[in-house]
Parts: structure tokens; C-alpha cells; sequence
């Protein structure tokens, strides 16, 4: 709290991109964790929250005849552009916020919780088990084994504790094959594929520099193509662009030479490196701020900032990999450099690609806790959530998010979420107030004892999951391996995503709303009948008697107990509250 | 002249048809007077049915003796026919290469077409002037409709009967007419019941290099001012392509003889250029060999996209004046018979509800296109694929629908019809057996004896059996103006169009049916509910004694 120097400006104006009237003039608040501004005419009050971790970056601009203004660039893609009159309320909250959004120790997951106890803790942490999905695709079987190798990160300390190894595999071959791995990432399992044996597996780049070669990592290869009965061969993907990966070669890495390793096919992909597409999301975000753009403007800046290019060889790559595993049978095994980026782009895409499972809510849970955090994917560092060195920060992981984004767009029926899903989990990641994305690897969030302290993101989303349900999910169609086009004009700019804040751009009038609002409808309704339907069960037997009233009329008392009973059930009351209750 | 002059082959057998994303087909290809048809032996529903007026241009090939011909549509399909034989196919070329390129209008199918349906609601008796006006005359008595032009003789690209000011004589009219660019004298085009404003449309004033000027036609104009208040005037030419008109005689509204009204220039493309754009646009959605770059890069240099959003912007603009500067508008270019409709009827999809339904939009498109003497045939005479030098080609029209997509891609709950109405309107403006987009004018139709010789278009589309696949199910009646947004990022490629063959509709057309499907449900579930409901409330009233014994 003493980074605030003043926590309320009034007088101050948020101005908008397209102005549709005159901006008003609101009030600033900064408290521990977000920036507020309220806007107050007549009966409305409109409130913009904004979590400080969600800054990227705050700029003092020139001073203006009618103000101050600060600029405010958040990594949701948000743009805020306050007014203040006077410059040292500008100068005051610039300093703060400064302070506030670059924490040096403290990240806002270890301040937060949501209201839960630690057993609902530790359960939110159990409720993924990547461990589990590992069973769920047939683990251990005739072919691969689950192995415990690694339990103190001695073999690879950015991997996680639980590996997928073939089958039989010997310590030498595995402790052998890690040494000849950058950082120590051997390969081991990331996707099993029942249906055809077939294995998709990850690793980093082999230390093989111009010449060297080591048997053990000759031996591993060999032992995940035995895995496969199915295919005499497996592919090697080297997802960087060839030039890239013949200049580490220089550096004593490198890629695999096929004259040394049986059976493989080596095939280069040519995704760009974390430097290029950082670049290319500065420059798309440029785009995407450009005040009132031409047709063309947009269009070349879109051409130029890369952005969908990237996109598609990303794409690419993970279609190689679902085809030749479900079309050649293949196992395929996938690096970039340290395995850790373009590698979880390429593995989870695929997965996506082959298994419905995890294009559910749940599925799509467990794949970006297997094959991004227990993996190690950086994400603290790729994200920037501590003053971290800026060439460190890359959207790698945006990039997925926007390649499931694609594909839904193609296959609208396949997901069991709607775009919603991925725009929360990328807040999310970038918020900080869970701990799922914070740290590095497994080894470094058990070092911060990170499980203790935090809480985990999965069960909050769960229980909002009717937000980010896809009305158009269908079930029945979930058995199909995705074939989408990647020619270049079926990729499309993600204007939900990188102009969320930008509303005046969106459909004024949304299909997903409406759709959810029917589902919701329907349930409503289906509970309705049925309770209509039992009343009316009841109310038949009551007609009944009343029938057989008439007809013993003579004989019967009204205050007989059985027709009493009866009445009772059907009471007046209940009946009503069933016509009467739900407005249709 | 005979048809069977032009065929020199009626009938190929062993013939090959290549569609993309569908099975091959071998079968028998016949050619009549106006269809290619391919059908194949087995199996009844593999057949072909094209067209030739749907023809834009062929292609042959030749290896050995095995003859391919690709047949570009102006629906922007592309087929490929494998047919064995060299004289056959060379043959089956020439024959399509005359039949698809007939020079009379009276030779084309609508003349030919006899409707297997019965015409219940006879489309040409739909949407009559007289009809529309008396609509007008129940919210204002400031017009009145005008005969000046019964025998098209002021004005022949002008329907007979015009709204014109009440207080503006038949001779003012004439010459007015003498003072705009073929006759087109400004008429109403909209009025809007929420504020009184009017838009009207017309063409280029005459004023040359001299600055003539025409006290009529300001009189005229002038009339629809209330007092004291100013009026805009859009022209949708850029200040300096309007200078350049009067060089040849044309020209725009000098400042000082129209001391009320405001100019604004807007820079919609004149309909060669867009031709143009179509080509380049449509060229690049069928090269499948392009990277991310060239393709983002192509799309750009089409300019199809930026007229899209030019033209939108405009039509914002005039929708703008009229309903919140709460001023009138009089929309020209040059002619008065491209850009300008495309304004006047954008502006009222947005700011009149009833056009966006599928009646008021076929009203639409009677009032603005058609009566307005936009010359359908000269402008979709060829599609994207024709190879010879343009004349008079333009899809002024296609732009107008793919604004509309845009627009009902930004409010998917506000219009009554779905993309594929707008996907038939296309198709139809291009080829089609209905005679509804023949001619250039109504002057033109009148002579042709449409109404008597041919089915109008409408008696088709509003049967309800075809009605059914146009209906936007998600429509919720929206009194609203509605305001799309014209940023780039808004404003999207027509895929329903320009994609409709580059790709596999599967997956979308499943979207579709369960977005259906989910909204039928519900409706039923409603009305199951809302009948037990009804039952038990009966029984409940009939139970009233009991409760009280």
C-alpha cells in the first residue's frame, strides 16, 4: 500500500477510441490491486477495473491544452487513455502505478483468496492430475510405461516429476540420452494415440554440434519407434526454421543427423523464434490501435506485423504431426531448441487435432497443465509477471490460445467451449491471481511451496463453465480427428481477442448470447414440464376421485380420509406457483 | 434462330465432372438451348444442371485426344469437364462459347421458363408505386406522385410514376430533368416517419465548366427543407473527380446557388474500377498456392474490402444526417444509378426497420434497383471470370449485398432473412429463369412485356416452401437504427461468396442446423409447457367446489 501516493483523482477523462459522445469527466481509484475508474451521469455508473498485473506498460504523453493524459497498455490487449487536469495527479498516479504493476517479491496470487478453506485448496490443486491422463490414454501398457525417474528433477530439472517412457527402457539409456539433450530434456511421452499406437513425443535440441553423437539418444529414439508395432519409422520434427537450427549447430547443438539415428525421417517446420513473434504481436497491436484506419492500412499492417503467418506455420506443424499420426501410423517425435515453446505450441495443437477430449472444458484444462506447465513452459518469464528481462516475454502461449480460436471458427460444433473460455484462461494467465501460471517449471513452484500459497485457477472456471459453454457442441461428432484448411484465407484476424476492449468493433448483437440464453431456456424449461407433468399425475388422480366422488355421491362423506389425502396433495398453492412461475 | 444451330454436339457420353469438394462423376453431358447438363447413369442425384447465361468464360485443354474443358460461373464456381474426344470437345466449347454469350434479351431463358409451381402471388403486382405511396401519404401530404414521365420520355431510366415535392409542378420537373444527367431529376428516395427528414437521390446537376445553373432544379430541391434549415448533399465522388466532370459537362451543386445545403464528397469507386476489383478479388480466393503474405497482400490490392467499407461509411453518413443531425439529404455521383443507390439503400436497411424484413427488402430492392433504373443487365452482363475487355460490367449490386452480409453479420438478430437469401439474390442477378433482373430500366421491361411473357422472381422466393431456407431464425422484430461499425477489423470477406467453393461447408452447414434445431426446440418445449399449463389451470378452475365443500 505505500506505492500509493494518492489513491483517488477526480476530474479525470477516459477517452475512447471511437468517440460515440462526449467523454465525462469520472473518478480514479488505485487500491492494493486494481486501478478503478468511475463514470458517473445521471442514473448510470459505469465501472473499468483494471488489475495492475495486468499492465504492461505506463506512458507519460505530452502535455495537451485539455490535460494531462496517461497512457495505459495492459497484456489483455486493453488501451487506456486517461485525461487529467492537473499534472501532478498525472505525475502522482504515474509514479504509483509504476510501483504497483512491476511487484518485486509479492505476486497477487499470494495475497488472493477466494473465500476458500485448505481443503478446498488442496482439492482445487488435486482436481487436474496430469497422471491421470496418462491412464486415460491406456498408460501403462505393452508399449509405454509411466516412470518416476525423475521424482527429484535430478534428470531434468524444468521436466515434471512424472515421465512417460517406452516400455523397458534402461536407466543408462535414459540418464544418457538427457546429457546429450539440451538442458537435460530427453524425450519422453507427451501424446499416446490408442487408436494407432502410434506416440507423439517432446524434447529439446541434441547437443550433436557438427559431429558429435551419443548412443544412448540413438538408443532412446530406437525404443520409442519399437513402441509403435504399427510403423517401422518415426519422424522427427525439428519445428524451427532450418537456418535457425544450422546456426545452433555452430553453438555445439543442433539437430539430429539422420545417417546416425535408425529410421527416423527429419523434417524442419519453420516456426520463428520467441524474438520474432514478439515483434510481430508489437506490430499487430499496433495495428490494432491505429485510430481510424484505412481498408488498406489495416490490411498491409496485418500483412507486415507477420502475425497470422505465424499463426499458420504453427498450425502447419501441429497438422503435420495429427496426420502422420493418424494417417501414416507414425510416432513422431517434436523439439525446437529447448523444447519448451514452439514445441508445447506444436504438441498441444496436435492433441487438440486428435483428441476430442480436449477440446471439452476439462480437456482443455488438463492439456495446458501437461503440456505447458508441467513441461515448463516459462511462464513467468514468457509472461513477464516479475520485473523480468524484457527479451524473455513472448506470446507463445497466446498463440496456441488463437490456434484453438482458428480451428473453432472452422469447426463449430467440435468444441465444448466458446471463445469466452480462452479470452478468461488468457486473462488469467496474465492476472496472476491464481497460481497456476506463476514459475517456471514444477521444480521451482514446489520450491515456493506454491501449492500451499495460492489457489488454483481450474475449479473457479469450472464453476462458471455455463459462461463458456458452446451452445453448438455436439457430442455425437466428437470421434473425428480435425482436418482443417490452412490455406492462408482461412485464418482470420482475432478481433474478439486483440480488440476485446474495442466493443463498438464487435457484432452489436451476439449469436453465443443468444444461444446461451435458449440453453438456459431449455433447461428451465424441461425441469418445468416435468414438474408440470407430475402435477398434473397428481391432479389426474384428483379428477379421478373427483369422478368417482360423483358417482358415490350418496355413500361418501366429503370429510372421508381417502378423498382428504388426495386433496391435500393438490393443493391450490403448488399448482399456481408451476402456471404461473416462469415467464416464457 | 435456332438453338440446335449453336449445338453442334447435343451429347457426350464417358464425360468426367470435377467439382471441388465433391466426388468426381462420370456421365452423359447434353447441351439444350439454355442448360449444360451432366448426368450420371447410376445415380439420379449426381446430375448437373448449369445455366449457360451462368457461363462467364471456358477454358480448353488438350492431352491426346482427351479434351478438358473448365467452366468458370458467374456464381464464381469453377467446374472441369474430361471429355474424350478431340471434335467433341471442341464441339461442346463452341457451342457453350455461343450459347452463353447471346446478344438478345428476348432469346434468354426466363422467355422460355414455364413454372412448375402455381404462381399464388404474382411477383410483377407485389410492389407498385402506387402501393408505396400511399404508405407515404399516411404520414406526410408534402408529395405527391407524378406522371411526367409516363411515357419515359423526361427521364427513360425513370419509372412512370415519381414522389415528387407537392408544390413542384410537372414543367419545373421538366426542367429540372434537363438540368441533370439523363433526366434523373431529384426524387424522393426515404422518408423518415421519426423526424420528418428526407433522403433523395438524383444525378450530377449539369453545370459544365460555365456554372450553369437551374433555378428549378434549386426550387426543387429546396422544397424539402423545413424553414430555416440547412440540408447535405452527398456526392459520392471525390471533390476532384466531380471537378473533372464538368469538363464534360457535368459537375456538382455550386455553394452559391445552393446557399442551404452542405456538400459532402465521398470517394466510392465508379463501377469500371469496381469491376476490376472483383477480378482481382476473386483471382486471388482461387490461387490456393499462396503464402500468409501474398494473400493478405492480394486481398489488399483488390480494394474490394476498402469498397466495402467505403461505401458503408457513406451510406453511415446519409443514415447519419437524416436521423440524428435531424437533416434532409439529396444523394448523387454521376449518373445517379450505381453509388447512388447503393447509398440510398444501405442508409434505409439502417434506419427502417421494415427493410429488413424479407418483404420490405424485396420492396427495397424493387423501389432503389430496379424502378431506379439501375441497368441490371449491363452491369451483370460477366462476373469475375470474363476475359474480355469490360464494357459496362460492375457488381455494384454484389457490393450492395456483401454490405448487407456486413451489417447483418454485426446485428444477426435484426433481419428477417438469412445470408442465403442474400446469396440467391446474387446468384439470380447473374443468371437465373425468372426475368426479374432483365433489362436496365423499367422502360426497358415494359417493352420486353416481362410482366406478361415471364415469372417475376418474387412469385418464386415468396412461396413458402421456399421461403423457409431464407428465414433467419435468430429474427427478433428490432425497431432500432441500427449502427454498424465500419472499422476494418469490423467488416469481414464474404465467405458465403467469395469462399463458397474454396472450401468444405460441412462443419458450418452443421452449425447451422443445430442452431436450428435448438431454437425449434424451444419453441416446442414453450409451447408444451404453456399448454400443460393451460390444462391445468382448466382443471383447477373445474376443481374450485372441492376446495370449498
Amino acid at each position: 500500500m505505500e506505492h500509493i501516493i494518492t489513491p483517488k483523482v477526480e476530474y479525470v477523462k477516459l477517452l475512447n477510441r471511437y468517440p460515440e459522445k462526449k467523454s465525462v469527466l469520472g473518478t480514479l481509484y488505485l487500491t492494493a490491486t486494481h486501478l478503478i475508474y468511475v463514470e458517473q451521469t445521471n442514473n448510470t455508473r459505469k465501472e473499468t477495473w483494471v488489475l495492475h498485473h495486468h499492465i504492461m506498460s505506463v506512458e507519460k504523453l505530452p502535455l495537451t491544452a485539455h490535460g494531462c493524459p496517461l497512457l495505459i497498455r495492459c497484456k489483455t490487449f486493453q488501451l487506456l487513455h486517461l485525461l487529467f487536469q492537473r499534472e501532478r495527479d498525472c505525475q502522482d498516479v504515474y509514479q504509483s502505478l509504476l510501483r504497483l504493476f512491476q511487484p518485486e517479491e509479492e505476486l497477487y496470487a499470494f495475497l488472493y483468496n477466494p473465500q476458500q478453506n485448505e481443503e478446498d485448496r488442496r482439492q482445487g490443486w488435486e482436481f487436474i492430475n496430469v497422471a491421470n491422463d496418462f491412464s486415460r490414454m491406456g498408460l501403462s501398457n505393452d508399449y509405454w510405461e509411466i516412470s518416476h525417474l525423475n521424482k527429484d528433477y535430478e534428470i531434468c530439472s524444468t521436466y515434471p516429476s512424472v515421465l512417460g517412457l517406452p516400455k523397458n527402457v534402461s536407466v543408462a539409456t535414459v540418464t544418457g540420452s538427457a546429457k546429450f539433450r539440451s538442458r537435460g530434456r530427453l524425450p519422453v511421452l507427451s501424446y499416446f494415440h490408442k487408436d494407432t499406437k502410434a506416440a507423439i513425443c517432446r524434447c529439446s535440441q541434441p547437443l550433436s554440434g557438427l559431429t558429435s553423437r551419443c548412443v544412448e539418444d540413438e538408443q532412446m529414439l530406437q525404443a520409442i519407434s519399437q513402441a509403435n508395432p504399427n510403423c517401422p519409422y518415426i519422424y522427427v520434427v525439428d519445428t524451427r526454421p532450418k537456418l535457425n537450427a544450422m546456426a545452433n549447430r555452430a553453438a555445439g547443438k543442433g539437430y539430429e543427423n539422420e545417417d546416425n539415428y535408425s529410421n527416423i525421417r527429419f523434417q524442419f517446420q519453420g516456426i520463428e523464434n520467441i524474438h520474432v513473434m514478439r515483434n510481430s504481436l508489437q506490430k499487430l497491436l499496433e495495428v490494432c490501435s491505429m485510430k481510424s484506419p484505412s481498408m488498406s492500412d489495416y490490411l498491409t499492417g496485418l500483412e507486415n506485423s507477420g502475425w497470422l503467418r505465424h499463426i499458420k506455420s504453427v498450425m502447419d506443424a501441429g497438422m503435420f504431426l495429427a496426420k502422420a499420426v493418424c494417417e501414416e501410423r507414425a510416432s513422431v517425435l517434436v523439439h525446437c531448441s529447448d523444447g519448451w515453446d514452439r514445441t508445447a505450441q506444436v504438441c498441444s495443437l496436435s492433441c487438440i487435432l486428435l483428441d476430442p477430449y480436449y477440446r471439452t472444458i476439462k480437456g482443455l484444462m488438463v492439456l495446458i497443465e501437461k503440456e505447458w506447465i508441467s513441461f515448463g513452459h516459462k511462464f513467468s518469464h514468457r509472461c513477464g509477471h516479475l520485473d523480468t528481462d524484457p527479451k524473455e516475454v513472448s506470446p507463445v502461449f497466446t498463440q496456441f490460445l488463437e490456434c484453438v480460436w482458428q480451428l473453432s471458427e472452422q469447426f463449430p460444433c467440435v468444441f465444448e467451449f466458446n471463445e469466452r473460455y480462452l479470452i478468461e484462461i488468457h486473462n488469467q494467465v496474465y492476472a496472476c491471481q491464481y497460481g497456476n501460471f506463476i514459475g517456471n517449471c514444477q521444480k521451482e513452484r514446489l520450491e515456493i511451496r506454491l501449492h500451499e500459497k495460492t489457489f488454483s485457477l481450474w475449479p473457479h472456471l469450472l464453476k462458471n463453465q455455463h459462461l463458456y459453454r458452446n451452445p453448438l457442441y455436439r457430442r455425437s461428432l466428437e470421434c473425428t480427428v480435425l482436418r482443417p484448411s490452412t490455406l492462408p484465407l482461412h485464418f482470420k484476424f482475432w478481433c474478439g481477442m486483440y480488440n476485446y476492449y474495442d466493443r463498438g468493433m464487435h457484432p452489436k448483437q451476439s449469436v453465443l448470447d443468444q444461444l446461451l440464453s435458449l440453453t438456459q431456456k431449455q433447461v428451465e424449461g424441461e425441469r418445468t414440464m416435468t414438474e408440470l407433468q407430475r402435477v398434473r399425475g397428481v391432479v389426474g388422480v384428483v379428477d379421478f376421485v373427483r369422478v368417482e366422488r360423483y358417482l358415490t355421491d350418496m355413500t361418501l362423506s366429503p370429510s372421508h380420509p381417502f378423498t382428504s389425502t388426495i386433496h391435500c396433495a393438490f393443493t391450490k398453492g403448488q399448482t399456481q406457483s408451476l402456471t404461473h412461475g416462469l415467464d416464457w | 434462330m435456332e438453338f440446335a444451330e449453336l449445338i453442334k454436339t447435343p451429347r457426350v457420353d464417358g464425360v468426367v465432372l470435377h467439382r471441388p469438394f465433391m466426388p468426381t462423376v462420370e456421365g452423359t453431358l447434353c447441351l439444350t438451348g439454355h442448360h449444360l447438363i451432366l448426368s450420371s447413369r447410376q445415380d439420379n442425384t449426381e446430375e448437373l444442371w448449369l445455366l449457360h447465361a451462368n457461363i462467364d468464360s471456358i477454358e480448353k485443354r488438350f492431352v491426346g485426344s482427351l479434351g478438358t474443358i473448365i467452366v468458370k460461373c458467374k456464381d464464381l464456381r469453377v467446374i472441369q469437364l474430361d471429355i474424350p474426344g478431340m471434335e467433341e470437345c471442341l464441339n461442346i466449347a463452341s457451342s457453350i462459347e455461343a450459347l452463353s454469350t447471346l446478344d438478345s434479351v428476348s432469346l434468354m431463358y426466363p422467355f422460355f421458363y414455364r413454372p412448375l409451381f402455381e404462381v399464388i402471388e404474382d411477383g410483377w403486382q407485389l410492389f407498385v408505386p402506387e402501393e408505396a405511396f400511399k404508405d407515404l401519404e399516411s404520414m406526410t401530404d408534402e408529395w405527391r406522385l407524378s406522371e411526367v414521365n409516363k411515357d419515359f420520355s423526361v427521364c427513360p431510366s425513370y419509372p412512370s410514376l415519381l414522389t415528387v415535392p407537392k408544390d413542384i409542378d410537372d414543367e419545373s420537373l421538366c426542367k429540372a430533368a434537363s438540368f441533370r444527367h439523363g433526366g434523373r431529376f431529384p426524387v424522393l428516395s426515404y422518408y423518415h416517419k421519426k423526424n420528418g427528414m428526407v433522403m433523395m437521390r438524383a444525378a450530377q446537376p449539369l453545370t459544365g465548366t460555365n456554372g450553369r445553373r437551374c433555378k428549378e432544379d434549386e426550387k426543387l430541391i429546396n422544397a424539402t427543407l423545413c424553414a430555416g434549415k440547412r440540408g447535405y448533399i452527398i456526392d459520392t465522388r471525390t471533390i476532384a473527380v466531380a471537378q473533372q466532370a464538368k469538363a464534360r459537362g457535368g459537375g456538382f451543386e455550386q455553394e452559391a446557388n445552393y446557399p442551404q445545403w452542405r456538400r459532402i464528397h465521398k470517394a466510392i469507386e465508379r463501377s469500371n474500377v469496381l469491376q476490376e476489383s472483383l477480378i482481382k478479388l476473386v483471382e486471388s480466393c482461387n490461387d490456393q498456392s499462396h503464402s500468409m503474405d501474398r494473400w493478405l497482400s492480394k486481398l489488399e490490392a483488390s480494394n474490394w474490402q476498402s469498397n466495402v467499407k467505403e461505401i458503408l461509411t457513406t451510406a453511415c453518413l446519409a443514415a447519419q444526417c437524416i436521423d440524428r443531425e435531424g437533416a434532409s439529404v439529396l444523394v448523387h455521383g454521376t449518373e445517379g444509378t450505381d453509388s447512388t443507390l447503393q447509398v440510398t439503400s444501405l442508409a434505409q436497411i439502417i434506419l427502417d426497420p421494415s427493410c429488413r424484413t424479407i418483404r420490405g427488402f424485396e420492396a427495397l430492392i424493387e423501389r432503389e434497383w430496379l424502378q431506379a433504373g439501375h441497368p441490371f443487365q449491363q452491369r451483370c452482363a460477366q462476373s469475375a471470370y470474363s476475359n474480355g475487355k469490360p464494357r459496362s460490367e460492375a457488381p455494384v449490386f454484389l457490393l450492395f449485398l456483401d454490405c448487407v452480409w456486413q451489417i447483418l453479420r454485426q446485428f444477426p438478430c435484426s433481419f428477417q432473412f438469412n445470408e442465403n437469401f442474400l446469396i440467391m439474390l446474387f446468384e439470380h442477378t447473374y443468371a437465373s429463369q425468372f426475368s426479374t433482373f432483365l433489362g436496365n430500366s423499367v422502360a426497358e421491361r415494359v417493352k420486353l412485356l416481362l410482366s406478361q411473357k415471364t415469372v417475376s422472381l418474387w412469385s418464386w422466393v415468396n412461396r413458402p416452401q421456399e421461403l423457409e431456407r431464407f428465414l433467419n431464425p435468430l429474427y427478433e422484430p428490432n425497431n432500432l437504427v441500427i449502427w454498424p461499425s465500419v472499422a476494418p477489423q469490423s467488416l469481414q470477406l464474404w465467405e458465403g461468396v467469395f469462399l463458397r467453393w474454396n472450401r468444405s461447408t460441412k462443419c458450418l452447414d452443421e452449425a447451422y442446423q443445430e442452431m436450428v434445431h435448438i431454437i425449434e426446440y424451444n419453441k416446442e418445449l414453450q409451447n408444451k409447457v404453456n399448454s400443460l399449463r393451460r390444462q391445468l389451470a382448466q382443471l383447477e378452475t373445474e376443481d374450485s367446489p372441492l376446495q370449498t365443500p
